[in-house]
């Protein structure tokens, strides 16, 4: 209760957060929110226009497809491999990327040498053309698009994670902590990681907000899924070459994806203020 | 009798932050020409307050909620912004807590040093050169043509404290507002950088409003002395009478609490808990609840 | 029993040295110069000194929290000078210290209830939460501080309380000696006397032995029995309080002396030439 307070007291947490958690929901219960089965084809109702155009059709509030597919329902099951990807993509950074992070920076001497040597090679390669790379090599699918993020942005928390705990290493409570005897590991699990952890699940929503992308942008280039599961970057990349027939195709899973990331983006910065204990008041 | 250089009249102000805390009550001090003005007290004393409101820099936090700050005759606080940056930076200036961060890291001495008299008294390039050469050496550094080529992180703490020294006074101002100026500094420096305020502040006939917690230093260096509590102004007058007989009982408990080298126990007096409640009492301030 | 408690014997420590690769590495800055200093039961030692006399080195050689680079050091007999980490733990007990800043020294991620019974536990001097939660009571009263404190995270303090919870910390380990590092040197006047106040109350009733750490001979006065006043890594002078404050051997120690301010009119000291001082080779 005590953490959650200061939270609610950040807006940006409060809408960004309650945007998220509505995303969640829909993509937990597309099967019963979606008006359509978004597979559902047909090639009479092509190209219809959302509900307050003229020639709209009844019941197809975003519009239809080319294929006549239901672009409302198309953009709500999209939402599930968005936050799938977001998640699971994040999450696996998040592990790997702190605990090299936290034993270069902790432990100093080899460790940190190797490990701030590995991510230094690693950021040196173009992180999208690498992860285009990687799926190509991989194969696409879901797996792939999360494996080639993780791949990718664990330097990210890497990077983070061992300046901040470089920096927590400095501070005189780790020196007490010293002085009463409490072993290394001791510290560094129980004294500096909870001092690590704001910018940690701050950055972890940044994190959310750009694993969203970048399976919208493989997707876009057809490395993501098979075309008939719904992708927002799948379905932008559709509705771009049809722009002139119908932009509904193209702009609403644009606002999604939009709108998604910016909410995450919105989180990560507000959790920071938030969490934060002297800040906090 | 003549106008006082400053005069401070019923300042009151609050913070904002803070729920609209007082933290100035009704404040008026004077300040004559020439003369060198202790602002002295603890922390949330106002003292640090009352030096930004003198230089037009009071944080967005705190408002001022009455009183005047007349600057010879003229109110500050009610001048016009172009007046205002006229003069400060000419007529008030700054003499800053912290040497390490005051200077800009990465300009030259020589640059940070000449800003004034180029953009106040509009001096050419080599004009500049010769005045700044003229200030170290007032300051008593000792090479200062290798000091204005240099950059700050390579002078110590005393040399940067005399930069901004020189530069505080380099356009003849008419106040200088010294703000704990030897408070990040040791014992020795201190007592030279003191001694460089009071000769320059002589020389140059400025009055000197001086922000300080230790009255050790105030002893050393100030003609009058103002202390202050939670904003308001305790006790007031010539520093030789404030320590010898001070007025008011929180002033004696406050030497007193001070420890001396020169006495084997002193220092170990703690200003009772009876002179707080005084003091809050005398000014209106809620017990607190604990 | 010897009656001496640590004793350090021309201690050296180098900053920056490295070994290097292949023999040739950088060979450091040397900040103690050989120092020796005595520290007898239930005596006070003040160490006072200007910035860069190697005072707060000193101090961290003593509780082993800098590489010594030369010298030694006993405690209680022991010689601790090449002691390995592991060894060190069940002596850090024995050996507390006080910080400087009593916010930085402070988890701020931790209740001050943490904070205090975490280290009882971890040396078994708390047989249980109970057992614990007295013992901490206890000091909290001693330190005049509501039970309510151990609620309260450090950063909703006040910095003279936090000066004490930093004081009751080191005193429940039941140690033999603590390290006082320029504790109150952020401390207003005031608060200073009663924070003083109560470190000498507390070491007289433990029979503790202390050095206390200080740039104000005022201060040290008013807590030790005896001083060493250090410059530029080295010891100038030592002896009891009554004699370096009386009558100062070193002109160091009488420069040091003549620069402190007393609050009492001196029209002449401001202009006084200083005390001539040979300056160092």
């Amino acid at each position: 209760m005590k953490t959650i307070k200061p939270l609610l007291r950040e807006p940006r947490v409060v809408i960004a957060g309650g945007f998220l958690l509505l995303l969640l929901l829909i993509a937990i219960f597309a099967p019963y929110i979606a008006p359509k089965d978004p597979l559902e084809q047909d090639l009479m109702l092509g190209n219809m226009p959302p509900a307050t155009s003229p020639g709209a059709e009844p019941g197809f509030y975003l519009g239809t497809d080319d294929l006549g597919r239901d672009v409302l329902s198309r953009v709500l099951y999209g939402s599930r491999i968005a936050l799938t990807v977001a998640f699971v993509a994040a999450s696996l950074s998040a592990i790997i990327g702190t605990l090299m992070g936290l034993a270069a920076g902790w432990y100093g001497g080899w460790a940190d040498r190797i490990i701030s040597r590995l991510v230094d090679i690693w950021m040196a390669f173009p992180p999208v053309l690498l992860s285009v790379l990687l799926v190509a090599v991989l194969g696409s699918g879901l797996h792939s698009v999360i494996a080639a993020i993780v791949i990718i942005d664990w330097t990210r928390f890497c990077r983070v994670v061992r300046a901040e705990t470089m920096a927590q290493a400095q501070l005189d409570y780790v020196m007490a902590a010293e002085t009463i005897g409490f072993s290394r590991s001791h510290i560094l699990w129980r004294e500096i990681l909870p001092n690590v952890a704001p910018v940690l699940i701050a950055l972890f929503s940044l994190e959310m907000g750009i694993a969203v992308i970048v399976e919208a942008i493989l997707s876009f280039v057809g490395l993501s899924l098979s075309s008939d599961i719904p992708t927002w970057g799948g379905m932008i990349a559709q509705g771009r070459q049809m722009i002139h027939q119908g932009w509904w195709v193209f702009v609403f899973p644009l606002i999604a994806l939009f709108a998604t990331v910016l909410a995450f983006n919105q989180l990560g910065n507000g959790l920071r203020k938030a969490l934060d204990p002297v800040m906090r008041r | 009798m003549t106008q006082p250089l400053v005069a401070i009249e019923g300042l009151s102000a609050i913070s904002t932050r803070d729920g609209g805390a007082p933290v100035l009550r009704d404040v008026s001090l004077t300040l004559e020409k020439g003369e060198v003005r202790g602002l002295v007290g603890e922390s949330g004393a106002g003292k640090s307050t009352i030096a930004k409101a003198l230089l037009g820099i009071l944080p967005s936090t705190v408002k001022v909620t009455g009183g005047f700050i007349r600057f010879e005759g003229r109110d500050l606080l009610a001048m016009p912004r172009r007046e205002l940056s006229d003069i400060m930076g000419r007529d008030i200036t700054l003499i800053p807590q912290d040497p390490q961060t005051a200077l800009n890291p990465a300009r030259r001495i020589e640059a940070q040093l000449t800003d004034g008299l180029r953009l106040k008294l509009g001096m050419g390039k080599g004009q500049a050169h010769e005045r700044a050469l003229q200030l170290l050496d007032e300051v008593q550094i000792r090479n200062p043509k290798r000091v204005l080529a240099a950059y700050p992180h390579e002078l110590s703490g005393g040399m940067r404290q005399r930069i901004l020294i020189a530069s505080a006074f380099a356009l003849n101002p008419k106040l200088v507002v010294a703000d704990e100026p030897t408070t990040a500094l040791d014992v020795t420096v201190q007592k030279e950088i003191l001694r460089l305020i009071r000769r320059m502040q002589e020389a140059h006939g400025t009055a000197v409003i001086f922000v300080t917690h230790d009255l050790g230093v105030v002893a050393k260096i100030c003609d009058r002395v103002t202390l202050l509590y939670a904003g308001k102004v305790i006790e007031d007058g010539a520093t030789a009478d404030m320590l010898t007989q001070p007025k008011h009982i929180y002033t004696s408990a406050l030497i007193a609490a001070g420890p001396r080298y020169d006495r084997p126990n002193a220092g170990l007096e703690p200003v009772p808990e009876a002179v707080f409640r005084q003091l809050r009492a005398e000014i209106g301030i809620a017990e607190r609840r604990v | 029993m010897s009656d001496l408690l640590f004793e350090a014997k021309g201690v050296e420590v180098t900053y920056g040295m490295s070994k290097g690769l292949f023999g040739h590495g950088r060979p450091g800055v040397r900040v103690l110069h050989g120092v020796d200093l005595a520290i007898r039961r239930g005596e006070t030692v003040g160490i006072v000194g200007e910035s860069g006399s190697g005072k707060t080195t000193l101090g961290r050689a003593l509780l082993k929290l800098v590489p010594v680079s030369g010298g030694t050091i006993r405690f209680d007999g022991q010689d601790i000078t090449n002691l390995a980490p592991e060894a060190m733990r069940p002596l850090r007990r024995r050996m507390q210290m006080i910080f400087q800043d009593p916010m930085a020294s402070l988890n701020p991620r931790h209740s001050i209830r943490q904070i205090l019974t975490e280290p009882l536990f971890l040396h078994g001097l708390a047989t249980d939460r109970r057992d614990a939660e007295r013992q901490v009571r206890a000091i909290l009263d001693r330190v005049s501080l509501p039970p309510v404190t151990l609620e309260r995270a450090p950063h909703e303090l006040s910095g003279g309380q936090r000066q004490r919870i930093g004081i009751a910390r080191a005193v429940l380990m039941k140690p033999d000696f603590v390290l006082a590092d320029e504790i109150v040197s952020g401390l207003d006047v005031s608060t200073q006397a009663q924070v003083l106040n109560l470190l000498k109350a507390l070491s007289q009733e433990m029979g503790l032995s202390m050095a206390f750490i200080s740039h104000d001979l005022s201060v040290i006065r008013a807590v030790c029995d005896r001083v060493t006043v250090m410059r530029f890594g080295e010891v100038v002078e030592e002896g009891p309080c009554e004699t370096v404050f009386d009558a100062p051997q070193s002109p160091y120690t009488r420069l040091l002396l003549d620069a402190i301010p007393l609050p009492e009119i001196d029209d002449g000291w401001l202009t006084r030439p200083a005390p001539v001082l040979e300056t160092a080779a």
